[in-house]
């Protein structure tokens, strides 16, 4: 249980993570991971900051859009709404690549143990 | 007090005994005591984190907010919310594939350094005992409300009840007794919902145009703009909530309760759907309370809003309903503080003590005595900061508590996962600026001066103008850390070529 063992001269039996961090199969891994959190992150930072911008500059979400509810709180369902999807998108992407993570350490890691 | 409300109020204090009697006889090892040996399963975590979640502060806080602000008071539910999708897509599972028991091991897997772990474990302690002092102090309030008993006698329930669950039962008992508050939780809510939708034949638009109606704002009350009126202020606070939550290190602590990156992820899914669900109902127990209670009673009860749901409770379910959520709102404080203690404790035991001054050498018996003497310490500390603290507004200490969070621990968590230069100095550099801005500006702030006396901490004229200096503290938080990094030559592509493959992968080499 001793989680300090690590030090930066490689000892033997220690992966080599350059090695592995510069093949081809972990970069493509990463490209993939990158291409769905990267802008899926924009895209949520974005939607959450417009709902405060919106009703801090300007008014035009106050019109009523379905009976007494105005616009203002349909954004903001829409929030709701925008969580559960994007959860349900970043369990689907997330679990597609383990397969990926796990052909990894076991190709280029676990192969070169022991 | 009635005879209904000391019943529940016993059970609930049995029933967590014990939970934490049969939680102490499986914490043999100090994994068991700070993670739960990492045996939660994801639904089970993701409901513990859920409870962690679901404070007295979002529960009576946030339907109070609504029922006096309208629209302004949901603002919070939408952050708190948003804030889940910040730690799903970048924090959880790295976190988890880097970390063993602290937030400080997690950075530390990069660096192996002092400066580095001490400065982690410093803004870890200064987080958890500023947001446990505003805990316990909204605890003693609330329970002197709700079961009339004295401030003191209160806090002094609350701080051992939460003193034996920690020491005794450390993360198992704390878990478990998260997990029965947050079911709980979710019924009582469920049912208040269920009865105000009833009261409006189940017509959620019929809802709303009677609530234009019933409070003295009128159609304002449906309208932003009620309390947040300067759009800086709005948006520093709105800010805070989506950062701070990734930052706040009892939560980050949960991810260390399970396996592995899979039951990390799991564990947030099934705590992202609880909590969007929670907050959903929290807009019927708001409006419900203005409109069954009305704002006059629920000022009347207490200024902040607090006791709007469990007046509703009564309102619409009678005496019984109004016992049941008083102990679910007793319980949601136990549950809290003891997850608060934990990581507390944690950072002074496992980062301060035992790796720092025994370097990584302590015995197994040694690392369990020092944590409970830990956890003991800082229960004692913040139940005597806490009686101390009683008539002082504490609501500037839960904006600190956050402020710190997002501005101190988000920059360099995210640096450490995603920055090939980043190094020990801009670790260092990142903690300290955002610590320290955060404290500086929050104590300029209008949540510290007012000139008006009684409505904040001193009377004066704030020098900073915003109540949250996020927007300020985090963008100087990142600055301090890239600064930092960029002033010393050190940078070790090698080390964090095994971070990136471990953080992404959850390859773990066998210790």
């Amino acid at each position: 249980m001793n989680g300090e063992q690590l030090k930066t001269t490689l000892p033997a039996g220690k992966p080599d993570y350059v090695k592995v961090a510069q093949s081809s199969e972990f970069k493509d891994y990463m490209q993939k991971r990158k291409k769905f959190i990267v802008p899926y992150t924009i895209f949520f930072m974005v939607f959450y900051f417009l709902l405060p911008i919106c009703t801090s500059y300007t008014t035009f979400l106050n019109k009523p859009a379905i009976g007494d509810i105005s616009w203002v709180w349909l954004f903001a369902f829409a929030q709701f709404a925008m969580t559960f999807i994007l959860c349900i998108i970043y369990v689907k992407k997330a679990g597609a690549l383990d397969k990926q993570a796990d052909k990894i350490i076991k190709e280029q890691i676990g192969g070169g143990l022991q | 007090m009635s005879a209904t409300v000391i019943v529940l109020f016993l059970a609930i204090v049995l029933l967590t005994l014990v939970i934490t009697y049969y939680a102490a006889k499986h914490t043999k090892t100090t994994g068991d005591f700070y993670t739960a040996g990492g045996g939660l399963s994801g639904l089970q975590n993701g409901i513990a984190i859920s409870g962690d979640y679901l404070s007295a502060a979002s529960f009576l806080g946030i339907a109070g907010a609504i029922a006096l602000n309208g629209f302004d008071g949901f603002f919070y539910s939408i952050g708190f919310l948003i804030a889940y999708l910040v730690v799903m897509f970048l924090v959880a599972e790295p976190l988890r594939n880097l970390g063993k028991y602290t937030l400080a091991d997690m950075i530390n897997s990069r660096f192996d350094a002092r400066k580095v772990r001490g400065s982690a474990a410093l803004s870890t302690i200064t987080i958890s005992i500023f947001y446990m002092i505003a805990q316990l102090v909204g605890a003693g309030a609330l329970i002197q409300l709700l079961f009339g008993i004295d401030y003191w006698i209160a806090v002094l329930i609350v701080g051992v009840m939460m003193t034996i669950y920690v020491l005794f039962g450390g993360m198992i008992a704390t878990s478990w007794v998260q997990i029965t508050k947050a079911v709980l939780l979710m019924v009582g809510m469920i049912v208040i919902s269920f009865l105000v939708l009833k009261e409006y034949n189940f017509n959620i638009g019929t809802m709303f145009s009677e609530v234009k109606h019933v409070t003295s704002h009128g159609a304002a009350y449906l309208e932003p703009g009620l309390k947040y009126t300067q759009p800086l202020s709005t948006i520093s606070l709105m800010l805070a909530l989506v950062l701070g939550t990734a930052g706040l290190p009892h939560i980050l602590m949960r991810f260390f309760t399970v396996r592995d990156a899979k039951s990390a992820r799991s564990s947030v899914v099934s705590a992202t759907w609880i909590i969007g669900i929670f907050y959903i109902l929290t807009l019927f127990l708001g409006f419900g309370a203005a409109a069954f209670v009305g704002d006059t009673k629920i000022i009347a009860a207490n200024p902040g809003g607090n006791m709007a749901a469990p007046l509703l409770a009564e309102a619409l379910g009678g005496e019984f309903l109004f016992a049941f959520i008083s102990a679910v709102a007793f319980a949601t404080i136990l549950a809290v503080v003891a997850g608060l203690v934990l990581s507390g404790a944690s950072a002074f035991a496992h980062d301060l003590y035992g790796e720092i001054f025994k370097k990584g050498q302590a015995t197994e018996k040694q690392q369990m005595l020092a944590a409970r003497y830990a956890a003991l310490g800082v229960s004692v500390l913040s139940i005597i900061l806490a009686l101390f603290t009683q008539y002082l507004n504490v609501a500037f200490l839960v904006s600190l508590a956050f402020c710190m969070a997002a501005s101190a621990n988000l920059p360099v968590i995210l640096y450490t996962i995603y920055w090939k230069r980043f190094n020990t100095s801009g670790a260092v550099t990142a903690i300290l600026t955002g610590l320290i801005s955060a404290l500086v500006f929050v104590s300029m702030s209008p949540s510290v001066w007012s000139p008006v006396e009684g409505a904040a901490l001193f009377v004066g004229n704030p020098i900073f103008p915003l109540d949250n200096p996020a927007l300020v503290s985090v963008p100087l938080g990142f600055l301090g850390g890239y600064v930092g990094t960029l002033l010393s030559k050190e940078s070790d592509p090698v080390r964090y070529a095994e971070v990136k493959v471990k953080a992404n992968t959850g390859y773990r080499e066998q210790a």
